[in-house]
């Protein structure tokens, strides 16, 4: 149990903290916008994942899969908007959940159908691969630090975006008061479109980036998806600060639970046993946050609303 | 336009009139099938106290139906291998026998739901979906980290519990075990329903402020109807871990949650029969669609669309009208 050991794993946790960003930055703007709970946000990070994979098989080139996971993602958000989702926003939250459930069915059985039941691969990109030297002597993989940096540089963009544009100015007046904003002439439809198309593409993105460390396959986007209600439930609905901080916490929980608890149990119980309890825990530990959470403040860390 | 009572008859009989059939035709394997059905059928009746009468959508109902699963593993697992279960306070044996494995059964996952409905219950709408999905997840990988019972690879049980006057091995003595829970567990949602415990649950879910005026706590109501509705639906769970004779974390995942609450809606919520109905297309469609493609869950989904966006009420609500207590 050495400092290195912790300042990786806590990198390794920020990682993994930043990309459930990506994702729950969509789902929370989709809901603070439109009022919808999108359950079929993880086929659009698969969906990510699976264009990037192939464009990248394709061409050779990790850039030009990122393109077509953006833009994959992006249109696949797009036309289900406007197909399915466009109907859902007078329905209530179960025709919701359900609808987005049958979604899922539809969007994992077809890549299925597509692309078969055998994970596809995506290499990291050789001027992003093998590890860099921090200071103090630690290795750790450059990939892995560029993925921190985009995620931030997307928090960051996400920010300028919605308090600094146009464009963030509507959807922050559609988040307090929809009819108003459709009274002065905003075109709401195409909003709900844009914002939903968006959400769809950092789901992508996150989806792409994920998919050059682990496998890209059928059902990846669920467990994903799962982690990020619990990071916006504790960061509050609606609320991009409150995810980002609920992403980074969930992150940092995760990681270090599943290394440390253990390590610190077996300071009281045998090892064998310390190790089979302490994996339990640590898999359990993010819950045992989120009910720590809503014990304390029901509405989440930055919720405005229940 | 059938009157719904005729409708819900005319379920019964099938689930009669199907398992004599097999018996005559010597086809064993619909009677699996149709125990499956009833088994679904009973879950997604639990599921619908919480659901149609309390408005509680909650996604992490696999809990109670894997509790229930996991109740049954553990007490025959123990039972088969003639270990006990733990010898301090003092000394628990496994069992072998139905009626005890569905008490513990009923109690375990009636004190889960307990807990996890005293903290989802702080919130509503988003947040408490949101909330029972991941509780759902919380156990699925406590399940999957527990190598003492199996773990990932679950737990088989060599040979299906016993009940007392039964030859349970014999299919349809099982199915008719099963399909007689179904009539009790039916009999129940509809006394309750009626009950003044029922109306007011009503009430609760359609304007919580004028049951709170009246000196209820709307809360609290929903919380016995969490409850309830899990004991239920881990009776269920046990029935189901009978029925395979295996049981695995898979009965804990999220996607169990979600078929149990397709269920309620191919048949209609708040029906009393919306989750038999529902169950037994469910099972049929399964069985059928497939045998003719392996991609059978994209026209589930398509079939679960068409049903949400344009058919309000499920199947019971486009063959009986919009007359049940469903807001």
């Amino acid at each position: 149990m050495s400092l290195i050991l912790l300042i990786e794993q806590v990198l390794n946790g920020l990682q993994f903290g930043i990309m459930l960003f990506l994702m729950a930055a969509g789902l929370t703007l989709i809901f603070g916008v439109m009022g919808l709970i999108n359950l079929a946000h993880g086929s659009l990070y698969m969906i990510g994942a699976f264009c990037a994979a192939a464009v990248a098989a394709a061409t050779g080139s990790f850039l030009l899969g990122l393109v077509a996971a953006l833009a994959g993602a992006a249109i696949a958000g797009a036309l289900v908007e406007l197909l399915v989702i466009r109907r859902l926003y007078t329905k209530d939250h179960l025709d919701q959940v359900l609808a987005t459930f049958a979604l899922i069915l539809i969007f994992s059985e077809g890549t299925r159908w597509i692309f078969g039941s055998f994970p596809l691969f995506l290499d990291v990109p050789d001027f992003l691969s093998g590890p860099v030297t921090l200071p103090g002597g630690i290795e750790y993989p450059l990939y892995r630090l560029a993925l921190i940096a985009v995620g931030l540089a997307v928090a960051l963009g996400l920010w300028l975006l919605i308090s600094r544009t146009r464009l963030g100015v509507q959807i922050r007046a559609g988040e307090n008061d929809r009819e108003m904003i459709a009274a002065l002439g905003i075109d709401i439809a195409r909003l709900y479109t844009i914002v939903f198309a968006l959400g769809a593409a950092l789901a992508g993105l996150a989806g792409a980036l994920v998919g050059a460390i682990q496998s890209v396959q059928v059902g990846m986007g669920e467990p994903v998806l799962i982690l990020a209600f619990v990071v916006i439930v504790i960061g509050g609905i609606g609320s991009i600060k409150g995810a980002l901080v609920g992403a980074i916490l969930v992150g940092l929980t995760d990681t270090l639970g599943g290394i440390f608890l253990p390590e610190i149990l077996k300071l009281f119980l045998d090892p064998s046993t310390a190790t089979s309890v302490g994996s339990s825990l640590a898999s359990m530990a993010i819950y045992i946050l989120m009910a720590a959470v809503l014990i304390l403040r029901p509405a989440g860390l930055f919720g405005a609303r229940a | 336009m059938i009157r719904e009572r005729y409708l819900n008859a005319l379920t019964l009989a099938l689930f009669v009139a199907i398992p004599f059939w097999a018996i005559t035709a010597d086809e064993p394997f619909t009677i699996t099938l149709m125990t499956r059905a009833v088994v679904f059928a009973i879950a997604a009746v639990g599921l619908n106290i919480a659901l149609g009468l309390g408005g509680l959508v909650s996604l992490g109902h696999a809990v109670f139906f894997g509790l229930g699963g996991y109740a049954m593993g553990i007490l025959a697992y123990h039972a088969q291998n003639y270990t006990p279960l733990t010898e301090w306070p003092f000394l628990i044996e496994g069992t072998k026998s139905m009626p005890l494995i569905w008490l513990v059964a009923v109690i375990v996952s009636s004190l889960a739901a307990l807990v996890i409905g005293i903290l989802s219950l702080r919130t509503a709408g988003v947040y408490f979906i949101m909330i029972t999905l991941a509780f759902g997840q919380m156990f699925f990988f406590f399940a999957i980290s527990w190598a003492e019972y199996g773990g990932e690879d679950g737990l088989s049980i060599y040979v299906r519990n016993g009940f007392p006057g039964l030859n349970t091995l014999d299919p349809i003595q099982f199915y008719g075990l099963c399909l007689g829970l179904l009539c009790l567990v039916l009999l129940f949602a509809w006394r309750l329903s009626g009950s003044p415990f029922g109306l007011a649950l009503n009430a609760a879910r359609q304007v919580p402020v004028r049951v709170e005026t009246a000196g209820l706590d709307p809360v609290r109501l929903k919380l016995v109807a969490f409850v309830v509705s899990g004991a239920i639906t881990g009776l269920a769970g046990a029935l189901f871990a009978d029925l395979n004779r295996f049981v695995s974390p898979t009965m804990f995942s999220w996607q169990t949650s979600g078929e149990i609450m397709i269920f309620i809606i191919i048949g209609g919520v708040g029906r009393l029969f919306g989750p038999v109905v529902g169950a037994l297309v469910f099972v049929a469609l399964e069985h059928w669609l497939g045998a003719l493609s392996d991609f059978w869950h994209i026209y589930l989904g398509l079939l679960l669309l068409v049903i949400v966006l344009f058919g309000k009420g499920g199947l019971i609500g486009m063959l009986c009208g919009r007359e049940a207590v469903h807001d």
